[in-house]
């Protein structure tokens, strides 16, 4: 925006108004000091408090960050491999075909990818648990990291891989010491994505999860159904702050490294 | 080949049983339906420094590929040192490659760039640092080993592109469109250091160009190619002085093309009849024509004398209106229309101020030359 006019600021106060207000109520009644979640009685930390000595949340949390790690590094190795593929692979049989097969779980209603994984597991006899949640995580999430790496991979100057080649590297030794070091900002907001998917996730993991595997949205969501409590409201704060700094890191590194590569062109255009 | 004969004359592809260094045997290429390289046979010697000269398209780059090992030809085989390469991939060949995009690890400073290809060769250790100092004092990069590729100007990284190739001594020495990215006078100064570093190190240098006066300059031979085919290998003087057909002739500088009828005589020369109440041509020529057969009479514009007077003793004389002049600074191109319609090119040195300039528009003019002023062309 150029110029400030009442009708743009209007606007962005409503629209970020309309987006912040439920997330602002909800973190301002976790420090509400009443039981009752609509009546304010003033500030406490209480049921931060009583939050950490329940049990059973520290252990789904404990889960979710478990399955959000290991599906988030497993997805990260997946989708770059795909991206590599799919970007550097050249030309083959079914190229098209299969690379909007990686996009379609993307739009792919999460029920239905829950319900076939769910399936999947019970025909293969797979007990359901947190090993279940962990490949499910990791089939919907390497979809986003393959779709943020190929992009950078995209934009990438073939010659430098083949430099490496001509210099005698293997190619897994170029891939290793060329490629992955250039394209490491993408494959790391890649990770957060991925990451931060499997924390919000509760469609899915409910499908996937047995009795003994809890993760923290499905915690909430099963306690939620029998009263809301500010318990829940403190769990959810820091969710949002924990998502919110995953976003965030995201967003600022692969805009450094755009804002980066594009200086460097800046500069060969003006050197050149 | 003894030591005076490099230098007094160097011709390894006249010498009789001289191996190449390189030598491409039937190679074509097809990407899809397009043909890309096609049959191409030829040889590179040790220490030659090969032009390969062609519009964009013609294949240039692929057959240059080809050596590099990024490319395999579909068909026929390329040797070097006398081993048939074609199926050894790119990181085991003894050939390194300069690219057009330079293609720096922008990751790595300017000295573990050049030492990149250094690290992964049986050099020992302790010997990669002293070789990349010798690498950036001979390309002149000074202090700039500590640099970023990002932190350096497009001339100096050209010179860290020439370095990290040059770095592992390959036999070969590919360099893809060079200086493509440089302006003009860098260009032309960057040519010389780049034939002075290939004398030196006595590497063989085979360069991809659609720039001919860098193919000139920098060359020992030149492949001219079109679609695909070579059509004409030589050194730059016999490319430009004696081209083996009107597309080469038209490709490398500005020429005159005059079509007609040849009739050949004894003393290996030919007259040309080429245009009704044009008096007829003559010129010597070497190759076999046939009598009668239809030929092309290719003349550089420089060859040709203009005179206000009819020259008594020039074997060629013809009378034309002066239609256009291009002043080039140095020298002046002018466009003199025949009575019969064509357009020929003259060029003339501006020795003098052009305020006193001899011709101007629709002046009156002779153009002359010698019977060995042009090239008799067949096909």
């Amino acid at each position: 925006m150029k110029r400030f006019t009442w009708f743009n600021a209007v606007s962005l106060t409503l629209g970020f108004a309309f987006l912040y207000i439920p997330m602002l109520i909800l973190i301002i009644f976790s420090f509400n000091s009443s039981k009752l979640v609509t009546v304010w009685a003033g500030f406490s930390t209480k049921w931060y408090v009583s939050l950490f000595s329940n049990d059973a949340f520290i252990d789904a949390a404990w889960v979710t960050l478990k399955v959000g790690f290991i599906s988030s590094c497993a997805a990260t190795v997946l989708g770059t491999m795909i991206a590599y593929i799919m970007v550097r692979g050249g030309r083959f049989f079914g190229r098209s075909l299969f690379s909007s097969m990686i996009y379609a779980p993307l739009v792919m209603p999460e029920v239905i990818t829950g319900l076939s994984l769910l399936l999947l597991f019970i025909s293969i006899g797979l007990d359901r648990g947190v090993f279940t949640i962990i490949l499910a995580h990791t089939t919907f999430s390497m979809c986003y990291v393959s779709v943020v790496v190929s992009s950078r991979l995209a934009s990438f100057d073939v010659s430098i891989e083949e430099a490496a080649l001509d210099l005698g590297c293997t190619p897994f030794d170029a891939f290793k010491s060329v490629t992955l070091p250039i394209i490491a900002p993408a494959v790391i907001s890649g990770w957060l994505l991925a990451f931060t998917l499997s924390l919000d996730d509760l469609v899915i993991a409910s499908f996937a999860s047995g009795p003994s595997s809890t993760t923290l949205p499905i915690k909430i969501y099963s306690s939620v159904r029998l009263g809301v409590s500010p318990e829940i409201n403190a769990l959810s704060t820091i969710m949002i702050a924990i998502v919110t700094f995953g976003v965030l890191t995201t967003s600022i590194i692969s805009k450094r490294a755009i804002k980066r590569q594009r200086l460097e062109e800046e500069q060969a255009f003006k050197n050149g | 080949m003894s030591e005076t004969d490099k230098t007094t004359c160097f011709e390894p592809w006249n010498e009789v049983g001289k191996k190449p260094l390189i030598e491409f045997r039937g190679v074509s290429k097809k990407f899809g339906a397009l043909t890309a390289i096609d049959n191409v046979s030829f040889n590179i010697y040790e220490r030659e420094f090969f032009a390969l000269l062609g519009p964009s398209g013609c294949g240039k780059t692929t057959l240059m590929r080809m050596l590099g090992g990024f490319e395999t030809p579909s068909q026929g085989q390329i040797f070097i040192d006398g081993k048939d390469i074609s199926t050894i991939p790119a990181n085991q060949r003894s050939v390194n490659m300069m690219f057009q995009s330079y293609a720096l690890f922008p990751h790595l400073t300017v000295a573990d760039n050049i030492a990149f290809g250094l690290k992964r060769s049986d050099m020992p250790k302790s010997e990669i640092a002293g070789r990349v100092d010798e690498m950036i004092k001979l390309v002149q990069l000074g202090n700039l080993g500590g640099r970023k590729p990002h932190q350096i100007s497009g001339g100096q990284r050209q010179r860290v592109a020439l370095a990290r190739s040059l770095a592992k001594a390959p036999k070969l020495l590919l360099l893809d469109e060079p200086l493509g990215a440089l302006d003009k006078k860098l260009r032309q100064e960057t040519q010389f250091e780049l034939v002075d570093i290939q004398e030196k190190l006595g590497t063989t240098f085979v360069i991809v160009t659609h720039d001919q006066e860098e193919a000139m300059t920098v060359s020992s031979r030149i492949g001219i190619m079109d679609q695909g085919k070579l059509i004409q290998i030589d050194t730059p003087d016999r490319i430009y002085e004696a081209p083996n057909s009107v597309r080469v002739a038209d490709f490398i500088g500005d020429v005159n093309l005059i079509e007609g009828n040849a009739t050949t005589t004894a003393d290996d020369k030919v007259i040309i009849s080429w245009a009704e109440g044009q008096p007829t041509l003559t010129a010597q020529t070497t190759t076999n024509i046939t009598d009668g057969a239809k030929v092309t009479f290719a003349i550089r514009p420089e060859k040709i004398a203009m005179t206000t007077d009819k020259p008594t003793d020039a074997s060629n004389a013809i009378e034309g209106h002066i239609h256009d002049i291009a002043y080039l600074g140095n020298v002046s191109i002018y466009k003199v229309r025949l009575s019969s319609g064509h357009m020929i090119k003259a060029q003339a040195a501006n020795t003098r101020r052009l305020s006193r300039r001899n011709y101007t528009w629709e002046d009156k003019v002779w153009l002359s030359w010698t019977d060995t002023a042009g090239i008799v062309l067949t096909k």
